[in-house]
């Protein structure tokens, strides 16, 4: 059984946004780029599933939409443990278009499950799981919180609003993960980090592929006005301050 | 042609963001000069039904299916599907939260519209159809053009509001074919929190961080909220240190809200954290470091330990409502 992750590669969540040529593009200067945090903790659980099998999971791959500058976030989740990397050589133009490069690759390939993390945190969609399951044709499950392989059967866990649902699905499958479904990141180690130079990177060509929406421009939010203090002994004031100036209470 | 909205009801009762969605649906819908739609999946009696009417649908299709007994992503795209190809819909809303983001991006492949997803306001243009949404994290807003010629939209929560707007809904029970690979996960366990305010239906969420120094004093947040009609959060290192389940997590991986007052407890207000609450109408802040960054995004702010100020902040709302 094969465990595919999708990653991307996103500016680190400190990282000050700033935008260029008229605003219409994110300058990526003096920017650290990051495996998108839900990607690396489904990369995780991958890890973990696959240690735990007993060889039946044999192996974990990573797939990337992006153009060569990637290939640095795709060494460090091969440092973590996964055993290939594929990176499909196309600046991503929307979530359509990564969802159709992803899933022209898949299909040639055979993979049981399939992760995705639930967003990332640059463009904030939280659609490429769900987007790369309808051209694949098979079931996602979304809003993953645990995933669990026992005798061959998957079990997964998801969150809904106010509640959870326990589900069983045929394979493949893909599972679009959130919270809870690792606690921590795997942090490379030093032997992870020597082996991962020496891992298959293999680069596919994009195919053509309109992308459904465009990023016409981009704005930063007004500053907000300066914050309103209130001394601990007056607790009242607060109070009165949310009655009667903001309306809240 | 009409403007299709894909309501959630709870155990039959249309979920508050139901009536956001159909409000925000009518004003797009008034602005193309057509008629909203609301579209039910589930058990829902005509009473209930009726009242998205009073936020403007005109048409309510109702679907009801034994063999859905969750939240079956493939099946659920089938349906709409149909429902948008019976209804000549061009524009199809949906809610920014786990349903909207299990549903819209796999109709979005399956009808070749494009996916505005997460979008906060109403469009600022309609040829082109362009329309404004956060990224990085809340920390920029990006103008999003929808190239094709139906689009799907997810509206965060809270972020339009409900509008009344009466209309004579009529009542449509709609039966749409499903087969048995729409079928492929089974849902064999639903388990429900009930008789708890969702927190991303809440509009006061009462939060708290590390500054409550462990779970035996979460007392103070839970009174505070049950006073306010508020529901509770916590940030990451309380979820992680499993103070409290991570379903209370606030912040960049955890859920993301729009209320409109959050109560930050003894939480410093770290980047991840502020990306998941910074469009809260009102935050304020409750922290003993006076350089902690929650008080930068805050709108009022106390500097001083959140467990000697929330008794103090308990007493006062009740003075308050004792006075009202």
């Amino acid at each position: 059984m094969k465990i595919l992750v999708c990653i991307s590669n996103v500016p680190d969540t400190t990282t000050k946004i700033k935008f260029t040529n008229n605003n219409t593009a994110f300058d990526k200067a003096d920017v650290q780029w990051i495996i998108n945090p839900w990607d690396e903790l489904a990369l995780t659980r991958a890890m973990d599933i696959k240690d735990a099998s007993g060889g039946a999971i044999e192996s974990v791959v990573v797939i990337n939409v992006g153009l060569t500058e990637d290939e640095p976030t795709i060494r460090k989740a091969l440092a973590i443990g996964a055993d290939k990397g594929i990176r499909i050589n196309a600046a991503p133009k929307d979530s359509y278009f990564v969802a159709a490069q992803l899933a022209e690759v898949i299909k040639k390939e055979n993979f049981e499950i399939i992760l995705c993390g639930i967003e990332s945190s640059d463009f904030n969609n939280s659609s490429v799981g769900g987007m790369l399951s309808e051209f694949l044709d098979v079931p996602s499950v979304s809003s993953v919180s645990f995933l669990n392989i026992e005798n061959g059967k998957v079990n997964v866990k998801r969150e809904i609003d106010g509640g959870f649902e326990n589900i069983s699905t045929q394979l493949p499958f893909v599972g679009i993960v959130q919270k809870g479904i690792a606690k921590e990141p795997r942090i490379p180690s030093m032997r992870g980090i020597m082996s991962a130079r020496t891992k298959p990177l293999q680069v596919f060509e994009p195919v053509q592929v309109d992308a459904l929406v465009e990023y016409a421009n981009y704005e930063l939010p007004q500053s907000k006005s300066a914050c309103k203090k209130i001394e601990p002994d007056n607790v009242k004031e607060l109070v009165n301050l949310l009655h009667n100036e903001a309306k809240l209470i | 042609m009409s403007v299709l909205v894909f309501t959630e009801n709870w155990d039959g009762k249309f979920k508050k963001l139901s009536f956001e969605l159909v409000s925000y649906a009518n004003e797009i819908a008034k602005k193309l000069n057509t008629s909203t739609t609301a579209l039910s999946i589930g058990k829902v009696e005509d009473d209930e039904l009726k009242k998205l009417g009073t936020y403007g649908a005109v048409k309510i299709i109702s679907v009801e299916n034994d063999k859905l007994k969750g939240l079956v992503n493939q099946a659920y795209t089938s349906i709409i599907s149909q429902v948008v190809a019976k209804e000549n819909a061009t524009v199809v809303v949906f809610a920014n939260n786990y349903m909207g983001k299990a549903v819209a991006p796999r109709l979005s492949v399956k009808l070749k519209a494009g996916l505005a997803s997460g979008v906060s306001a109403l469009p600022s243009s309609l040829e082109p159809f362009t329309i404004k949404k956060k990224v990085y994290s809340s920390k920029a807003f990006a103008n999003i053009v929808v190239k094709t010629p139906v689009k799907i939209l997810t509206l965060f929560q809270n972020a339009f509001g409900i509008t009344e707007s009466p209309a004579n809904a009529t009542i449509e029970k709609f039966s749409p074919e499903l087969k048995d690979s729409d079928l492929k996960t089974e849902i064999l366990e639903v388990s429900k929190h009930t008789g708890k305010l969702l927190l991303t239906d809440a509009e006061i969420v009462v939060s708290g961080g590390r500054g409550m120094r462990g779970p035996e004093n979460w007392g103070p947040i839970e009174e505070l909220a049950s006073l306010l009609g508020a529901a509770t959060a916590c940030s990451r290192p309380v979820s992680d240190e499993g103070w409290r389940t991570h379903e209370e997590h606030t912040g960049q991986t955890g859920k993301i809200i729009a209320p409109n007052l959050y109560i930050a407890c003894g939480i410093s207000g770290a980047i991840q954290h502020l990306a998941g609450v910074s469009s809260s109408k009102c935050i304020v802040a409750i922290n003993k470091d006076p350089d902690a960054p929650i008080f930068e995004a805050a709108d009022y702010g106390i500097i001083g330990d959140a467990l000697k100020v929330l008794p103090e902040l308990i007493i006062a709302v009740k003075e308050l409502k004792a006075s009202a």
